[in-house]
């Protein structure tokens, strides 16, 4: 059944303090679209509950990329085109540069938003592995005010977020920290563009004196939501990465995972090959000279 | 309640239009049953086939996955704004001549595609190519013939300049 337009009301303020004056009005009740690429493939097959929404596309104050000394800030309003095209963002988080090239298409990446990534919430959302790795955090904002929270405490459940009804995702703010880090990303899906993934895997590790000093490892569609694996870290850290480490560190990963069977891929197969891009990465990191 | 909302108003090769409709509309339905543009086509619907490809403000956007009020004030191409004074676009010759369409549905995307790749990269591989139009599919499986195209209209264009070039030297 297809979703009716007339039955929907949408209203574009334009700048964000009308935004935000306008959904502390009625919490919960407005609900925000920015491009449009997850809510009006909901609206289409009339699975849009959601009848009065705000419009965030173009709102100048959501759309940028302000680099600083120790961190460079994202709007919640760029698109992954903008990220893709952004050279900070190349040389700085190679692994957002590259999850962002396999967003959808070039149409899907020219309108979803970082923003919108996140806050959609999926398990597989493809720009979460590596803003994980990457320690971001999330800057909320509302008329009450901003806020700041650690990412890897953003998602709180399936497709919900640790937000309150009259918050919007203002930015995403990420160390400059990663130039002698190994990194790592690697999504599994059915076909380059356009997959969805079955699971997709992304790690930084600092490797000094042949031992693991510092590490993040995160995944998608693990778990009901983009997740830090926290046992595979806790099995890498202070490690030489041999082969008992491997071991070790696949035990932790299928272990710590919790995937489902669905119609894109199988439990089982998830965990294997989460498991096999670990090992991929940590023999990556062992072997002399290689990076990213 | 489309007829209590104000007008939206954008640009569709090149004329103004206005048009006062529901703000959620879909831009491809705006262009096909207000606009009379049916050349945009709709395939699934969910922004996943590209059919509904259209240039918004110079970038390639799925129309099908636009809200007309997101449209507002907006510079929009559709296929039919691609030929100029009659004569059509390198690109819509490069199919015809190439046999790079079959059924015609995905063509009106494949061009919008492959005129914002071209626009962006004029001379791009087949990498290039293949990831330019990696959002538009072909249910006629005229993939090979379709990048041939696009290959031969890019080497029209450097043909072209290359001939202003040496008009202009």
């Amino acid at each position: 059944m297809r979703g009716n337009a007339d039955v929907c009301e949408m209203i574009a303020p334009g700048n964000l303090a009308a935004t935000l004056e306008l959904i502390a009005t009625a919490p919960g009740e407005w609900t925000p679209i920015a491009g449009g690429t997850e809510l009006m493939v909901a609206h289409a097959a009339g699975r849009l509950g959601a009848k009065k929404l705000v419009s965030l596309w173009g709102i100048p104050e959501l759309r940028f990329v302000k680099t600083a000394s120790e961190s460079i800030a994202i709007g919640a309003g760029t698109t992954f085109r903008d990220l893709r095209a952004h050279e900070g963002i190349a040389a700085d988080f190679p692994l957002l540069a590259k999850a962002s090239s396999w967003i959808g298409s070039i149409a899907n990446q020219s309108r979803a938003t970082l923003g919108g990534n996140l806050v959609n919430g999926s398990p597989a959302a493809d720009s979460s592995p590596a803003l994980l790795v990457y320690d971001a955090e999330i800057e909320l904002v509302s008329v009450r005010g901003s806020r700041r929270i650690g990412y890897s405490a953003f998602h709180t459940g399936y497709k919900k977020c640790a937000m309150a009804p009259d918050e919007l995702l203002y930015a995403i703010h990420l160390p400059l920290r990663f130039a002698r880090h190994r990194q790592y990303l690697r999504k599994v899906g059915t076909r380059r563009a356009m997959a969805i993934s079955k699971t997709a895997l992304a790690a930084v590790a600092l490797i000094e004196n042949n031992t693991i000093s510092e590490v993040r490892v995160a995944a998608a569609s693990l778990a009901a939501f983009p997740v830090r694996l926290y046992q595979v870290e806790a099995a890498l850290l202070g490690q030489a990465i041999d082969a008992q480490t491997i071991r070790s560190a696949r035990a932790a990963l299928v272990a710590e995972a919790k995937p489902i069977d669905d119609i894109r891929s199988t439990a089982e197969y998830r965990r294997q090959v989460a498991a096999n891009l670990l090992e991929e990465f940590l023999v990556e990191c062992g072997s002399e000279g290689s990076r990213q | 309640m489309s007829t209590s909302c104000p007008p939206i108003r954008f640009t569709v090769n090149g004329e103004h239009c206005a048009v006062q409709v529901s703000p959620m509309k879909r831009l491809l339905d705006v262009l096909r049953e207000d606009l009379h543009l049916t050349g945009t086509k709709e395939g699934c619907g969910e922004g996943e086939c590209g059919s509904c490809s259209v240039r918004m403000n110079g970038e390639l956007v799925n129309s099908c996955l636009v809200p007309v009020l997101q449209a507002e004030g907006a510079i929009v191409q559709t296929v039919e704004g691609l030929a100029t004074d009659g004569a059509l676009h390198p690109l819509q010759k490069a199919f015809l001549a190439c046999g790079g369409a079959q059924c015609g549905i995905c063509t009106p995307g494949m061009l919008m595609a492959a005129a914002q790749l071209l626009d962006i990269n004029p001379h791009p591989t087949m990498g290039e190519i293949r990831e330019g139009l990696a959002g538009n599919l072909c249910r006629c499986t005229g993939f090979m013939r379709i990048f041939e195209s696009v290959v031969a209209a890019a080497a029209d264009e450097s043909a072209d300049e290359e001939k202003q070039a040496a008009h202009a030297r």
